[in-house]
């Protein structure tokens, strides 16, 4: 009986139509997949930025700016990504009684809508609160004895911070740091919520005019799936690379990618105490 | 070992690149200093004036307050009380023309503490930084020096230590003695007035203390203003000018290192002394 009903399920899918919306992508659909990467790419690139800063905030000597730093990451954590991203379109403007967020601007020629900029904006502010502890804990697992030895031989510790321990807490924080990207990408789907017109818009868009959820959603999820497998790969790339030089350092041996990441597998990688909302 | 030899290298000072300015007064001169941490007093009015070209070894127990002695020295602590200057200028504050003591700012201390050389127990070498790099970071990005120059200079500084073909060496891929002794030259770089050596040997296998040993009795001979806290007492009575006993956070004997290990003038030294046999 069940086995009837899913027979009878599976071949009411428009299989021509999932597969063409796979394999044959129109040109609306290829912006929007342009817009996903190019928002996800920006936001975490933003979130950097904004969690190194806010990390060096939260270790800064004033209390001041210890406590500015606390409050940003407790409220961002605290509160949902939607809730962020829509008091960014909606509210800013309003609360600040002129344009923060503009209603557009125009990039050589390229015209980038309000929605977009409060999206992407939103989504670099959650981003840095959750780069922050990641940045935080990088910094902290370098040893004191190297900020140490940068102050005992005269520097500010603004630049024993710069060239000492940031380049020593990049190593910890890459891994992480790659995590967060494939979030990123499918987080970015909620900017569709303000109207942005990416991925998950275009598919929520065409199943509405449709009413084939089957067919746009499980295509779209293919294509999200292909976003982060590509990331993943990449991401297994750079880690290569800087295993390679950490070799080097320790004049290790040679390991190739494939035996690097059969390797890889065994080993246990450090828990990173943060889950996403 | 024969006393009498020691004073051999009291021939004329070579002035090599490293040696000291010419001032007028101690090159160090810390005046009544008291540090505690929490409750535990563990600096209790030290004064210890250092002149130009002396080599000044810091003996005694363990836990009597030797290494805050030093890192008071260049302001790595902040003292209690009292006042440290290095080359006749206040490091860590600086003085009204009232009289009164005001805290330096993070780039002033940082300044005061070029002139300072620091050699830790456990070396703190940049690890992501090769031999070279880490010769050559201060003094470019410091002092600003130009790369070029900068870098003649540390090739011809590992050279004096003995590591001219370990330039391009990563510090893992060098044994202890080596980073102590890449160390030393990272310190050297600033051309320091004083050079605070910290057990500097103490975390070595016995087979590379003499090479760092060897290193720091060069530099002593070549007119260097030394204060080394060591457990060496081979290296204190051949090479030091003076041998200081810390006990509880006090100074109990400053002297001559004949007097000093043949007839100790304090009780605490003599049962110090005959501890170690
Ligand atoms: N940062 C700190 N916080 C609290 N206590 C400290 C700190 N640094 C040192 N102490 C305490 O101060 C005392 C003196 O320490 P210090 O390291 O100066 O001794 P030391 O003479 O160098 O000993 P050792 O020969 O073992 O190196 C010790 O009792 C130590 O526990
Ligand atoms: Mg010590």
């Amino acid at each position: 009986m069940s086995l009837h009903l899913t027979f009878t399920n599976l071949a009411s899918v428009d299989w021509s139509l999932l597969l063409h919306r796979i394999f044959s992508p129109e040109a609306p659909f290829l912006r929007a997949l342009w817009t996903t990467v190019y928002i996800s790419v920006i936001a975490q690139a933003l979130g950097v930025v904004l969690g190194t800063t806010s990390a060096l905030a939260g270790l800064s000597r004033r209390r001041a700016v210890r406590l500015i730093n606390q409050i940003y990451v407790l409220v961002i954590r605290g509160t949902p990504v939607i809730v962020q991203i829509f008091f960014m379109y909606f509210g800013v403007n309003l609360l600040f009684g002129f344009n923060v967020i503009p209603n557009e601007i125009s990039l050589v020629g390229l015209v980038v809508p309000g929605a977009v900029i409060a999206g992407t904006l939103a989504l670099a502010i959650n981003e840095g609160a959750y780069m922050s502890e990641i940045v935080r804990a990088g910094i902290e697992s370098v040893d004191e004895g190297q900020l140490e030895s940068a102050r005992a031989i005269g520097m500010p510790r603004r630049l024993a911070m710069r060239r000492i321990v940031l380049p020593q807490a990049a190593r910890n924080i890459i891994p992480p740091l790659g995590n967060e990207f494939n979030n990123m990408i499918k987080t970015s789907s909620l900017v569709s919520f303000i109207g942005v017109y990416e991925l998950f818009q275009d598919a929520a868009v065409h199943y509405s005019a449709t009413f084939k959820p089957v067919e746009y959603f499980a295509a779209v999820s293919v294509w999200y799936l292909l976003l982060t497998t590509i990331w993943s790969a990449i991401q297994s790339y750079i880690e290569w690379r800087l295993s390679i030089s950490d070799k080097t350092r320790r004049a290790g041996a040679y390991q190739s990618f494939s035996e690097w990441r059969a390797r890889r597998k065994n080993e246990t990688v450090l828990p990173v105490d943060q889950v996403h909302a | 070992m024969n006393l009498l030899d020691r004073r051999s290298r009291k021939g004329p000072k070579v002035k090599g690149e490293t040696a000291p300015r010419a001032i007028a007064g101690p090159v160090v001169e810390a005046l009544d200093i008291w540090k505690s941490f929490g409750s535990t007093a563990v600096l209790c009015g030290v004064s210890l004036s250092v002149d130009s070209g002396q080599v000044v070894c810091v003996i005694g127990p363990s836990g009597s307050g030797k290494t805050t002695l030093l890192r008071c020295l260049n302001h790595l602590e902040t003292v209690d009380k009292g006042s440290v200057r290095v080359n006749g200028e206040l490091v860590g504050y600086h003085e009204r023309a009232s009289g009164q003591l005001v805290s330096d700012s993070e780039s002033e201390t940082a300044r005061k503490r070029r002139h300072i050389g620091f050699v830790f127990q456990r070396f703190n070498l940049w690890p992501h930084l090769t031999a070279l790099r880490n010769v050559i970071e201060a003094p470019v990005h410091v002092l600003g020096r130009p790369v070029a120059e900068a870098e003649a200079e540390a090739r011809a500084l590992l050279e004096r230590v003995g590591l001219g073909d370990k330039c391009g060496n990563y510090p893992a891929t060098l044994s202890g003695g080596q980073q102590q002794r890449v160390a030393i030259a990272r310190a050297l770089a600033m051309r320091p007035a004083v050079m605070l050596f910290d057990e500097a040997t103490s975390a070595l296998d016995p087979e590379t203390v003499g090479e760092v040993l060897k290193v720091m009795r060069e530099l002593a001979e070549s007119g260097m203003t030394m204060v080394c806290v060591t457990h060496e007492m081979g290296f204190a009575r051949e090479v030091a000018d003076r041998v200081v006993m810390v006990d509880e956070g006090r100074i109990v004997e400053d002297a001559d290192p004949r007097q000093f290990f043949e007839r100790p003038a304090s009780e605490r030294s003599r049962r110090f002394l005959s501890a170690l046999h």
